[in-house]
């Protein structure tokens, strides 16, 4: 999945594009000089470009980001991902040290100036394409920083540094008194440090605000509001940084963003720029994942259950058990049962019936509200409201709200001690020694593959099918991909046991399914 | 102001002291094609999913008495009204309306929260642009109510007699304007202090005693371990000093930082300083819940050596002796899944199986003695001790509700409220004698009327006419120590922004 689509915008629409073809910026004074290969691109662009470079320039960063993004969705470990972007940043988004130019230019060099100003402008383009929702500003932030950071190490030690002191950052050193007087904390709050560190390396004191992710991982000493961080935090602290300056950068841009609106030129652009990097979740739509025909309603979902992933059946379980499922369970819930086509009403009736200890006023008062709303049946003012929410795909689950004590929502493979693991799947079928050694594996601290362990409970639980559907050829090379939402998880499996097709009845669908 | 008001039903139950404002309110009238979500984070009219279904906690059905009354509401009160006998029946429930308003008439201490709020005595958006949230005795719930002063708090408060209010944040625009401002983006949150809530349902599975609602004073020290716990951390670590911990008035805790730089934290730093706080990690199914980081020789972080050192004699009284978690050799099993070595695990099973009902403080002694006696040849003497540190965090680490942290937004109901379903006042909890707070001896609204009544008939004798007639109705009162240490701890905010203060309000006079 994520294959973004990076056909350009049809053409009769670049004609009229085209035709008005103007500059990008009218505030064009001076050129901007890069004299570093990393930009926390505080300053906006001042020069002038045409339509095409817009364009061509946004286009060849986002395929770099829909890259990066598959990569974290596919659970690869930073240095795997950074083997599979390596070429095509060179390609599309090529960004060299200065100590590649003759050292007669050095950064002044025609092509360094070039890489970096195509890597400054496209960044400021998909800014204002994905600054529109909260949701967009949020992932194009996250995977911004993870290209900063990628960048970041691989930068030329030297090159580095002098990109960190040229920034404005309000750091203090750590003066040798201090150091020794703290030397035990300072020991204890920095895991892995060593003894060289500790004696000879620079500390910086800098407030607690600056290195979040320190303090919230508790990587840090803090002490009246000081966070004491070693030389090597360096990078996270300029990662925080850059993070900052982005999120403030994008609120503005949102905010500025209805004055765009009038600039007929670029909206066309800038929406079929966002449209391309449409939400993972968003490609679970109603045609996608329902099954035309299949008997789904309130009652069959105890016997649908055995075709959902681990973390749609412990939710079932916990409902089943309970007769209550906590808020963030119910919610995780209801979408996916959305999800494989459950209408709002049979909703309403199996929420209703689960939730046996509660009155019809209870449930009317506490609950049928969130079920309807989940369907987008009220809430919001109607034109927003569309459809309601989708359903979460498993990086949405796995990153978000892990569940606190007596909650059930969450990735099993991720949340469940390795042992409660073991003892769900054997609950719900699966005994082989094999495959559980298997999981056992995936979900390990060090490596973490909670895909690659549902994956592979999904090929263990349709063997046989699966190779049935192999051997016939009947399904498409991208209904065998990784998967990486419930709600495919279920359709999957509902087809497979029930012999079904996939993609082919629906006339001219076939292969143009994402999932 | 007051201004039309939203009228939705109450979005949460019974017990939540604390609301997702974004979580959607029912509307009152079911079939009412649209529905009014009023909705503030930058101005969006969109509800974020994530607090789509926070309305609950459902487990925690505990009361039925506050079943709410159905009086009409709306009476029209002059703002001093007069000091007439309140002759408060014998059988009065807290929860009647006329109990309710005798006690914001007589002892709320409006003009300390509002100072506590506005951080001066001047007017200013500290307080008028502030979100107040009512719940009024029916139910029926009201978001976005704001004040310019505390008398004109004080004068909708007596004329809507809410059973509870809440505090929300200051936003960039009076919260009364944000209908006009909706669509510019220009109504957002943009500073409210820091919170922590602490309540004794998040540790059922670990006290003994008591659970949902019910506490008793064995598990009341939980509340004292996390406030101190906590407490500590804001201050040395953050350098936090305006803190101020209340008595929710049920089963917890709540805690309010005033410094500036804690109110001013965006929501980002506020999830990493929970993140900070947060040890116990894992849902129902997680197994182990405390998993620290140590170094290479096997020390914690100084925030949890220092946590660590706090609660090793509340673990030996307050849990072993206190709660006895392991006295059960079933329950004793879940003591052996935290520890490490299998041969150690079961030379104690034998030990504890052939003397059934152990305490637990002999079974924790136990583990050293077995070790020591080389019960096994695997030990890893290290391993154990660590496993044993993980354990006592376990059982005595604070269980915070971070989400109430983690959000600017967030609503918090206020200091001195009273509790629906105990009619007990949420007080301050004086720190320095936060050992020997009692939680159910926290005067009852019922009680405090029965004092001002008892106070003026003695004191219609002549001589001490003349002395209470100075003196303010919560004078008259076993409230008293709380509001003079609420006002104590306003002075000290006070005195601290005047500097502050004067720089901002040079150049962003406030306008009325
Ligand atoms: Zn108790």
């Amino acid at each position: 999945m994520i294959k973004q689509e990076f056909n350009r915008i049809d053409p009769k629409r670049r004609n009229i594009v085209a035709h008005k073809k103007k500059q990008f910026a009218e505030s064009a004074y001076e050129k901007q000089e890069y004299p570093h290969r990393l930009n926390l691109y505080e300053l906006p662009p001042t020069a002038d470009i045409t339509l095409e470079d817009f364009e061509k320039w946004a286009i060849d960063r986002l395929r770099i980001l829909a890259e990066l993004e598959a990569c974290s969705f596919r659970n690869k470990t930073p240095s795997e991902t950074a083997e599979h972007i390596k070429p095509l940043l060179l390609k599309y988004l090529p960004l060299s040290p200065n100590s590649s130019a003759p050292s007669s230019v050095a950064w002044r060099d025609p092509k360094l100036q070039q890489e970096r100003q195509k890597d400054h402008y496209s960044h400021f383009i998909l800014r204002l394409a994905f600054s529109s929702t909260e949701d967009l500003r949020r992932r194009f932030a996250r995977i911004e920083t993870a290209l900063f950071k990628l960048r970041f190490q691989n930068d030329d030690t030297r090159e580095r540094q002098d990109f960190v002191r040229s920034l404005d950052f309000n750091w203090e050193t750590v003066g040798d008194e201090e150091k020794k007087a703290l030397a035990t904390n300072l020991r204890s709050a920095t895991p892995g440090l060593k003894k060289e560190e500790l004696e000879e390396g620079g500390w910086f004191k800098v407030d607690f605000e600056t290195v979040p992710e320190l303090v919230e991982q508790r990587r840090v000493f803090l002490k009246a509001g000081k966070a004491y961080v070693p030389v090597r935090e360096q990078m996270s602290m300029v990662l925080a940084g850059f993070t900052e300056r982005l999120d403030k950068g994008l609120e503005l841009t949102s905010r500025a963003l209805p004055r765009l609106d009038e600039d007929d030129r670029l909206t066309p652009i800038l929406t079929h720029l966002s449209k391309n990097f449409a939400t993972p979740d968003a490609h679970i739509s109603d045609s996608d994942s329902s099954l035309p025909g299949a008997p789904i309603n309130a009652s069959s979902i105890d016997l649908l259950s055995q075709h959902f992933p681990l973390c749609m059946r412990n939710l079932h379980l916990t409902l089943r058990k309970n007769d209550h499922l906590k808020h963030f369970g119910r919610l995780q819930y209801t979408l996916f049962l959305k999800g494989i086509g459950l209408n709002l009403e049979d909703a309403l009736i199996f929420w209703r019936a689960s939730f046996k200890r509660k009155t019809d006023d209870e449930f009317n008062k506490e609950y049928k509200y969130n079920v309807r709303h989940s369907y987008g049946d009220v809430g919001g003012d109607a034109t927003r409201r569309g459809r309601g929410y989708s359903p979460f795909s498993c990086q949405k689950i796995l990153t978000e709200h892990p569940p606190g004590s007596n909650e059930a929502h969450g990735c099993p493979y991720r949340h469940f001690s390795p042992d409660n693991l073991v003892a769900l799947l054997q609950a719900t079928g699966v005994n082989d020694r094999d495959v559980l050694c298997g999981v056992r594996e995936d979900v390990a601290e060090d490596k973490k593959r909670y895909h690659i362990a549902c994956n592979r409970v999904f090929e263990y639980a349709h063997k046989a099918e699966l190779r049935k559907v192999k051997e016939e050829g009947t399904w498409p090379a991208s209904e065998l991909d990784t998967i990486v939402h419930p709600n495919t998880y279920f359709k999957r499996s509902y087809l497979l046991k029930n012999g079904g097709k996939v993609g082919v009845e629906e006339s001219g669908r076939g292969d143009e399914m994402e999932m | 102001m007051p201004h039309a008001v939203p009228m939705t039903t109450s979005p949460q139950k019974e017990d939540d002291d604390s609301s997702l404002p974004d979580a959607p309110t029912p509307p009152s009238d079911e079939s009412q094609g649209k529905t009014e979500i009023d909705k503030s984070n930058n101005g969006k009219t969109d509800i974020k999913l994530e607090d789509l279904f926070n309305d609950d906690d459902d487990d925690e059905y505990d009361d039925g008495e506050e079943t709410p009354s159905s009086e009409v509401m709306g009476r029209e009160l002059k703002s001093s009204p007069p000091m007439k006998p309140l002759e408060i029946a014998p059988t009065a429930k807290y929860s009647d309306p006329e109990i309710m308003l005798a006690f914001y008439q007589r002892l709320f201490p409006f003009r300390y929260l509002y100072q506590w709020l506005n951080h001066s005595m001047k007017p200013s958006k500290d307080f008028g642009h502030r979100e107040f949230a009512f719940t009024l005795q029916n139910d029926v719930y009201l978001r976005y109510q704001s004040f310019p002063s505390s008398d004109l708090l004080r004068k909708d408060v007596l004329r809507l007699n809410p059973s509870r209010f809440e505090i929300g944040p200051v936003y960039t625009a009076n919260p009364s304007d944000r209908k006009i401002l909706r669509k510019s983006t220009a109504f957002r949150p943009m500073e409210k202090e820091l919170v922590f809530d602490i309540d004794l349902t998040d540790y059922d599975e670990i006290r003994t005693c008591c659970n949902k609602a019910n506490i008793c004073h064995k598990c009341w020290s939980f509340v004292t371990m996390a406030i101190k716990i906590v407490d500590a951390a804001l201050r040395d670590d953050f350098g936090f000093q305006h803190i101020m911990w209340v008595y929710s008035g049920r089963r917890g805790a709540h805690a309010w930082i005033s410094d500036k730089r804690a109110r001013t934290m965006d929501d980002h730093r506020r999830r990493a300083l929970a993140g900070y706080l947060e040890v116990i990690k894992g849902g129902a199914q997680s197994g182990k819940k405390v998993n620290p980081k140590r170094t290479y020789n096997g020390d914690l972080h100084p925030h949890l050596a220092r946590s660590l050192d706090l609660l090793k004699g509340h673990f030996q009284t307050d849990i072993l002796e206190g709660q006895d978690p392991w006295s059960d050799n079933d329950k004793a099993e879940r003591l052996l899944k935290l520890l490490p070595d299998k041969a150690l695990n079961d030379a104690l099973r034998k030990k504890w199986d052939s003397a059934p009902g152990r305490s637990s403080a002999s079974k924790w002694a136990d583990i050293d003695t077995l070790a020591k006696t080389g019960a096994s040849k695997t030990l890893d003497g290290r391993a154990l001790l660590e496993a044993k540190q993980d354990v006592v965090l376990e059982y005595t680490y604070p269980r915070l509700d971070v989400e109430v942290s983690k959000k600017q937004i967030h609503l918090l109901k206020s200091p001195f409220v009273i509790h629906p379903g105990t009619g007990r006042v949420c007080v301050p909890i004086d720190l320095r004698r936060l050992e020997r707070f009692d939680p159910l001896g926290v005067p009852t609204v019922t009680e405090l009327l029965g004092e001002i009544d008892a106070w003026d008939s003695a004191s219609k004798k002549p001589e001490r006419d003349e002395k209470s007639k100075k003196l303010q109705d919560y004078e008259k009162t076993s409230l008293k120590p709380y509001v003079d240490y609420f006002r104590a701890h306003v002075a000290s905010i006070l005195k601290e922004e005047k500097g502050v203060k004067r720089e901002r309000e040079d150049g962003d006079p406030m306008e009325f």
